[in-house]
């Protein structure tokens, strides 16, 4: 036996499940096919963060005067903005190199493949550096995580050059003077809102009814309203036919209401979800239980097969980093028989455009849906003093509580860093507060934050600033 | 100094009574034990029996006076005797009013500050525990030991729902981090079956009753719950006989738990085929009758687990007399089925559904809840898997019976299904041993795995 605990995939979920196996004493290896610190550090949350604040920084150029100030010819280096995402990349990527060295975690570089062994799979390694290596250890975690899901048949396949994915579309070599972004979750209006504020013409295609779906529909009605203010265009209720690749650009076919319209635009990026890195891997020969493209997993991340364990995208929706480490963290506390952090607590979403959304529990719809006869709370942060003096004047706080029980049951906001605020609710969520704790606790004055307050106090008709 | 003789609570959930016949007369002498009124209650009529000697200087209630709250001074006794006037150990505790509002009468004989707790009459059949501690009699030493008074740690919404339930916080235990009671503990825990299991009120009470629940010492506002945010629901007989006897017995008896899993797919077969038999006589069997017949017929075959721990010795009971658990509207109570062995299973069906009728519209008689040798709690009905119900004192052994569901078991090396049935047997170690617990059980086992064998 080599290990205690071989991670396969070193993004947020197996890099922290392997330093917090460390922590708990056991020996362990964690095998990366690519670059430390998965999709999230080098080509997913932290990159495309960096890349947001640019066009952010670019947007507020626009609005200085409000501010009483004045600068001439703003304008941008394109290549810069790109370099520095891949710095900041590089920065975190070679953080986790450290954070692996510290908590003595043997970093196997190459692709995994299981096969049958005992207690745990075996896991064979083709090394990065050539040949293969076979390492064995009593359980093995799968976190390799997950890609963009392309539909071949309608020609939604990234090319490089006028299709791309996530991957293409944040290493572009010019900023596209137009721009059709299928699929409207997060990462396509990221996308979307990254590349409207550097100035390119930008439409964004929704097959469902409004664009950020999973979001509460208030917060999707804001959201529609303040992008197109800052001239996104939109195609609710659209499907792609057919993406047709044209000499200089692409052709979209898409159909909304039963009438046919064609967009052509420079590029096309593709985010219409995402499937489980699920192949290449043996899993199938083992017995791993796989459905849509991810691993079913028990309560603690078990697979049914004895010592292999799956956590974070791999292992099925929501497919967000945080819900990965919190994942394998519960994980690997199991397997080393510690009474593990509970997985019941709420994972809050977010969406890094202008202005930022934010969420965490049920919509007011899902609550109803449930059969929860709800008390909601709203509050706007145009009548917030801070945000008056910041000049972020977009967005609301919404607030869902259960009425019966006065528990929070969800929490929805759009605005300037409600970002950096949704852990307020989720914490109350997490501890389990109620109206009653919401309205007890002090919020500093001046901040934003005291919307979130007021939306609580709103629900029970006792908001103050309205 | 005279000693007022009060309205004695016959049962934990009696309020009011008749006076139905006085047997003594101003100017009487009565000694303890002599037999001084009848009262009658919806359940029942009963003896009450002086505690204390002395002179009858008045009775306070004529013959016949219906309503009377319990804890109305009924008589007046000079109390020349020495006036012992402690309570029996069991009625401290059944007679709560006494501790709620103190009597109107300022003849007590309690110290000043003292509580006063005297109930100084007695249930006949519960003389027996007269022997106890004086209680509330050393000068305020009464109010409980005092607690370690430690904060209960739960989430605000537990709390909360915990109100809305009218769940007692200290009764759930906490599954969040550090022990914290958090939503889904108090949601598990529902109002009826976060309660022990089984009490028997107005049994004999094996423990003086000076050990009141010592948990009370600390107000709720000391422990962090304000006045006002709750509604409070005052303590009957019942509940503080549940609470009082469930303690003692948790804290005092050395119990301990044995479960089994037991195919019961004969024996629903079994069941069809008697309810298909008994149905011209209009008599149902259920599944708990033939629990109980088994179990009966388990006590002959092991009759060390029929037993009750006595200081004196070991009581091997005569009978396998079941004390059933019957849940009520607010509390629970545990009728007994008499020598359950030598009964049929058409008797049983009908003995045992009268007997939880008549539990549940309070028309037992004393002596119907009182006593029992065995107990029998039955949580299936509410798909409870598996529970380990708190030893009856003084009985050596109570059995919690689970849900029947189909269950995937292997058999033979093939996986297969099959209804099983978890039961626990929980023993009372001073009396029922690991081995002889598991002999009954398995006995229990083979009679329900096989029910043809209850008959031979």
């Amino acid at each position: 036996m080599d290990f205690d605990l071989i991670v396969i995939g070193s993004g947020p979920g197996g890099y922290v499940t392997a330093i917090r196996a460390s922590q708990l004493g056991l020996k362990t290896a964690i095998v990366e096919r690519e670059l430390l610190g998965g999709v999230c550090l080098n080509w997913g949350c932290i990159p495309t963060k960096a890349l947001l604040k640019s066009g952010e920084v670019y947007e507020q150029l626009g609005h200085l005067a409000d501010y009483g100030l004045k600068v001439e010819k703003a304008s941008f280096d394109f290549d810069g903005i790109v370099k520095r995402s891949r710095k900041v990349a590089t920065t975190l990527n070679s953080g986790v190199a450290f954070l692996m060295k510290k908590h003595k975690i043997e970093v196997i570089e190459g692709a995994a493949k299981l096969e049958k062994g005992s207690p745990a799979p075996k896991v064979v390694v083709a090394l990065k550096a050539g040949g293969s290596r076979t390492v064995t250890a009593k359980s093995v975690i799968l976190a390799t995580g997950a890609r963009a899901r392309t539909i071949p048949a309608i020609g939604l396949e990234p090319d490089g050059e006028r299709v791309w994915t996530y991957r293409e579309a944040l290493v572009p070599k010019a900023c596209p003077k137009s721009m059709i972004v299928i699929g409207s979750g997060a990462i396509g209006i990221e996308f979307a809102s990254f590349y409207r504020a550097l100035g390119a013409d930008v439409t964004v295609i929704e097959a469902l009814p409004r664009i950020l779906p999973v979001e509460d529909e208030e917060v999707s009605k804001a959201a529609h309203k303040a992008f197109e203010k800052r001239g996104l265009k939109f195609r609710v209720g659209a499907s792609v036919k057919k993406l047709t690749r044209l000499k200089a650009g692409v052709s979209i076919e898409l159909e909304a209401a039963g009438k046919s319209e064609t967009l052509d635009a420079e590029v096309a990026i593709v985010a219409v979800g995402i499937v489980g890195n699920v192949e290449d891997m043996g899993l199938e020969a083992l017995g791993v239980k796989i459905e849509k493209t991810h691993i079913v997993t028990d309560g603690h991340g078990a697979t049914g097969v004895p010592g292999l364990y799956a956590i974070g995208d791999v292992a099925g929706p929501p497919w967000l980093a945080h819900k990965a480490s919190h994942e394998g963290v519960h994980c690997v506390e199991h397997i080393a028989g510690q009474a593990p952090t509970n997985l019941t607590s709420p994972i809050p979403g977010c969406t890094y455009s202008t202005p930022q959304i934010a969420s965490v529990g049920l919509t007011e719809a899902q609550a109803k849906e449930q059969g929860i006869e709800v008390k909601v709370g709203r509050f706007p942060f145009r009548v917030n003093g801070k945000a008056i003096a910041s000049g972020e004047l977009e967005g609301f706080v919404k607030t869902v509580f259960d009425g019966k029980t006065g528990a929070l049951i969800g929490a929805h906001m759009i605005g300037g860093e409600v970002t950096e605020m949704i852990q307020g609710f989720a914490l109350a969520m997490t501890l389990e507060a109620t109206e009653a704790e919401l309205q007890a606790t002090v919020f500093p004055h001046p901040t934003m934050s005291e919307a979130m307050h007021e939306a609580s106090l709103d629900a029970y008709g006792k908001v103050l600033h309205v | 100094m005279s000693i007022d003789v009060l309205m004695p609570a016959l049962s934990p959930t009696m309020e009011e009574g008749t006076l139905a016949k006085w047997h003594v007369k101003k100017g009487d002498t009565v000694k303890s034990g002599d037999v001084i009124a009848e009262i009658e209650t919806d359940k029942a009529t009963m003896e009450v029996e002086a505690v204390d000697e002395g002179v009858i200087e008045e009775l306070l209630v004529p013959e016949g006076t219906e309503e009377v709250k319990v804890n109305t001074p009924i008589a007046r006794l000079s109390g020349e005797g020495e006036a012992s006037s402690a309570p029996p150990a069991a009625k401290a505790a059944e007679a709560p009013k006494a501790s709620q509002s103190p009597p109107q009468s300022p003849a007590a004989t309690a110290p000043p500050g003292g509580e006063h707790l005297a109930a100084p009459v007695a249930v006949s059949s519960s003389a027996a525990g007269g022997s106890g501690a004086p209680a509330g009699r050393d000068g305020g030493g009464s109010s409980p030991q005092a607690s370690d008074g430690s904060r209960i740690f739960a989430s605000p919404l537990a709390r909360r729902i915990a109100e809305q339930k009218g769940l007692d916080l200290t009764s759930v235990t906490g599954s969040g981090p550090h022990g914290r009671i958090i939503k889904a503990d108090v949601e598990a825990a529902k109002p009826g079956q976060a309660r022990p299991p089984v009490a028997q009120p107005g049994a004999p009470a094996a423990a003086p009753a000076s050990a009141a629940p010592p948990r009370q010492v600390q107000s709720l506002a000391q422990m962090g719950i304000p006045d006002g945010s709750y509604d409070l629901i005052p303590l009957d007989g019942m509940r503080k006989t549940v609470a009082r006897r469930m303690t003692e017995s948790f804290r005092d008896v050395p119990h301990f738990p044995l479960t089994l899993d037991i195919e019961i797919d004969e024996l629903l077969a079994a069941r069809a085929r008697v309810n298909k038999l008994l149905e011209p006589q209009g008599v149902k069997v259920s599944v708990n009758d033939l629990v109980i017949k088994a179990a009966a017929v388990a006590l002959k075959q092991v009759p060390e687990a029929n037993a009750s721990y006595s200081p004196e010795g070991i009581a091997m009971h005569h009978h396998a007399d079941i004390a059933i658990a019957v849940a009520l509207e607010h509390g629970l109570i545990t009728p007994i089925l008499r020598a359950a062995e030598t009964k049929g299973l058409a008797q049983i069906a009908r003995e045992a559904k009268d007997l939880a009728e008549r539990a549940r519209s309070k028309k037992l008689k004393p002596e119907e809840f009182q006593g029992g040798t065995f107990s029998i709690s039955n949580l299936g009905m509410f798909g409870i898997k598996s529970f380990a119900s708190i030893i009856n004192e003084p009985q050596g052994a109570i059995l919690s019976v689970g849900a029947g569901e189909q269950r995937a078991v292997v058999k033979n090396g093939q996986l297969a299904v099959a209804t099983v049935m978890t039961v626990t047997l929980t023993c009372d170690h001073r009396v029922v041993d690991g081995a002889i617990g598991s002999r009954w059980l398995n006995a229990f086992k083979a009679l329900v795995s096989d029910p043809l064998t209850m008959i031979v």
